[in-house]
């Protein structure tokens, strides 16, 4: 914080870090199934920090890109800033509570598309009657027409992708979060949710988008955020973070260890 | 720096994520989205029973069969307490017991049940076990017809009290809510409480005087009396028969019993679950 930046802050990371608490068995899965191979010696607590002293602030108009190799922390982050996960040390602050479009499992998988639709609309805080009304319009955004009356357990998780961001990007997000939500659909869906993404962003919205992606990040962001253990290893312009990225992957993937 | 921080962002007019409201504005953002409660409790009623064919008639079939093997064990093969009201007396006792124990552990469960819902939207965490209640509720609404019928059936009068049996479903109502909201925030502190819910519901249901009463029971230790009196469950056993049935009366000490623990575990619930608000869908 030691330059003060003229532009309008709309998040702010401060120094946040966040622990997970599992339970590990204390057996591995290749260790000897001897006398004490099948039984589990102890269960101990173990602590796994998935997010160190991370500090950064994101300004107005910026859309970021996070990368980083899988469990370096980008979703564990993504979630603390959504409010999502109680951070262990640090804080968060935002101009509004930033919503967050993740892979993952249905919302209620025992309930159809449709009422899926109803009920995670008023979720966020919409009327039965307006969701009413916006059910045909969502399942169409989600290309889900034929499938809307099915239980949601029964989505490939790639429908079951598009149905929650068709639930989401319902309402204007000033603060949105996108986590690998739009790699799981097909090109068309793509479009359709990238060209929505642009009318949010234009509408003055800040964007985080999680991606593996190199190209769709250098494409629709204008500051790259690289986490690696938990840590920023890297943060500012697209091409230099994601060339400086690449190198480091292709630097591992050759190493003579892996 | 900590404090140049903090003054930065409220300059800039932000606040802080990942805290809990305050207490009032987070009942006040929970009761605006009391249609949202609803809604989930009716559309996961209808879904339990889906996949079979009687559908949400086993919210009715359930509790009816299992007065029937009480009634069974208890009223033919034990005949210990064989008096005529004992058939609207266990009927009265099974169907509100239903409703307590499954806001315990519907409430219990409302958390975890829910995970999918969690960890991708934001709103008050309170909705779900409000919502269970909600869903436990609708069934026992289901089932007072039989047992009115019961009720009629065996006593062909009508009591006075009767005006008051709303006022008895309406509080056992408040009192499903305070069980649910402390059941469901145990459960996510100590997980392995889960695994105690059916225990707890037995002994619950042995102590309660479902299809006893233990005021023929003939036990004369002031303790294990005084015990009983001041169980909730039973109190409100007792005021549901009392504005039922011929035999049984209405007392002011079951209003008060009954009264103080839904107070108690509505304001206590309410509090206490607010205070890990959030921590619900961390794992």
């Amino acid at each position: 914080m030691t330059k003060r930046d003229m532009r309008k802050p709309v998040v702010i990371v401060d120094d946040v870090s966040v622990t997970y608490t599992v339970y590990a068995t204390g057996k591995r899965a290749r260790g000897r199934l001897g006398k004490d191979g099948l039984v589990a010696k102890k269960s101990s607590l173990r602590k796994i920090r998935a997010v160190e002293n991370v500090s950064f602030t994101v300004y107005e108009g910026e859309t970021i890109g996070v990368i980083g190799s899988n469990g370096s922390g980008k979703s564990t982050l993504m979630r603390s800033i959504a409010g999502l996960l109680e951070v262990e040390s640090g804080r968060v602050f935002a101009s509004s509570r930033p919503t967050l479009l993740a892979v993952g499992a249905a919302l209620m998988p025992n309930l159809s598309g449709e009422q899926n639709i109803m009920l995670g609309g008023m979720a966020l805080g919409y009327t039965r009657a307006s969701m009413t009304n916006s059910v045909d319009t969502i399942a169409q955004f989600a290309g889900l027409e034929e499938f809307i009356d099915l239980p949601m357990r029964t989505y490939s998780s790639g429908m079951a992708a598009r149905l929650r961001f068709a639930i989401a990007q319902h309402k204007d997000h000033d603060i949105l979060i996108i986590d690998e939500a739009l790699a799981v659909g097909d090109k068309q869906f793509r479009n359709r949710s990238e060209a929505r993404l642009r009318e949010m962003r234009a509408q003055a919205g800040t964007v985080f988008l999680v991606s593996h992606s190199i190209a769709s990040i250098r494409e629709t962001c204008n500051r790259v955020i690289w986490l690696d253990k938990g840590k920023i290893r890297m943060d500012g312009d697209p091409i230099k973070v994601t060339q400086a990225y690449k190198e480091y992957m292709d630097s591992i993937s050759t190493s003579p260890e892996h | 720096m900590a404090d140049t921080i903090d003054e930065y962002a409220g300059e800039h007019g932000l606040r802080r994520i990942g805290t809990r409201p305050r207490l009032g504005n987070y009942i006040a953002e929970a009761w605006r989205r009391r249609e949202f409660s609803w809604t989930m409790a009716l559309l996961s009623r209808r879904s339990r029973h889906a996949r079979t064919r009687l559908g949400v008639w086993w919210s009715v079939l359930l509790p009816l069969l299992q007065s029937m093997v009480y009634g069974l064990i208890f009223g033919v093969l034990l005949g210990s307490h064989r008096s005529p009201d004992f058939i609207p007396f266990l009927v009265t006792g099974v169907f509100l017991f239903t409703f307590v124990s499954g806001s315990f552990s519907a409430g219990a469960l409302s958390i975890s049940a829910n995970a999918g819902l969690l960890r991708s939207i934001n709103f008050p965490r309170i909705v779900l076990p409000v919502s269970a209640v909600v869903e436990q509720l609708l069934n026992l609404l289901g089932t007072l017809p039989i047992l009115f019928v019961v009720a009629l059936a065996f006593d062909l009068s009508v009591k006075v009290e009767f005006l008051l049996f709303p006022l008895v479903i309406a509080l056992l109502a408040l009192f499903g809510l305070g069980v649910a909201l402390i059941a469901s925030r145990l459960t996510v502190d100590v997980r392995d409480l889960s695994k105690l819910i059916p225990f707890v519901t037995r002994i619950l249901f042995y102590v309660s005087g479902v299809f006893y009463n233990p005021e023929r029971l003939g036990i004369d230790n002031p303790i294990i009396v005084g015990a009983m009196e001041l169980n909730p469950v039973y109190a409100f056993l007792s005021l549901a028969r009392g504005t039922l049935i011929a035999g049984s009366e209405v007392t002011i000490f079951h209003w008060i019993v009954a009264g103080s623990w839904t107070l108690v575990l509505l304001v206590l619930g309410t509090v206490y679950f607010w205070r890990a608000e959030e921590r619900y869908g961390n794992d």
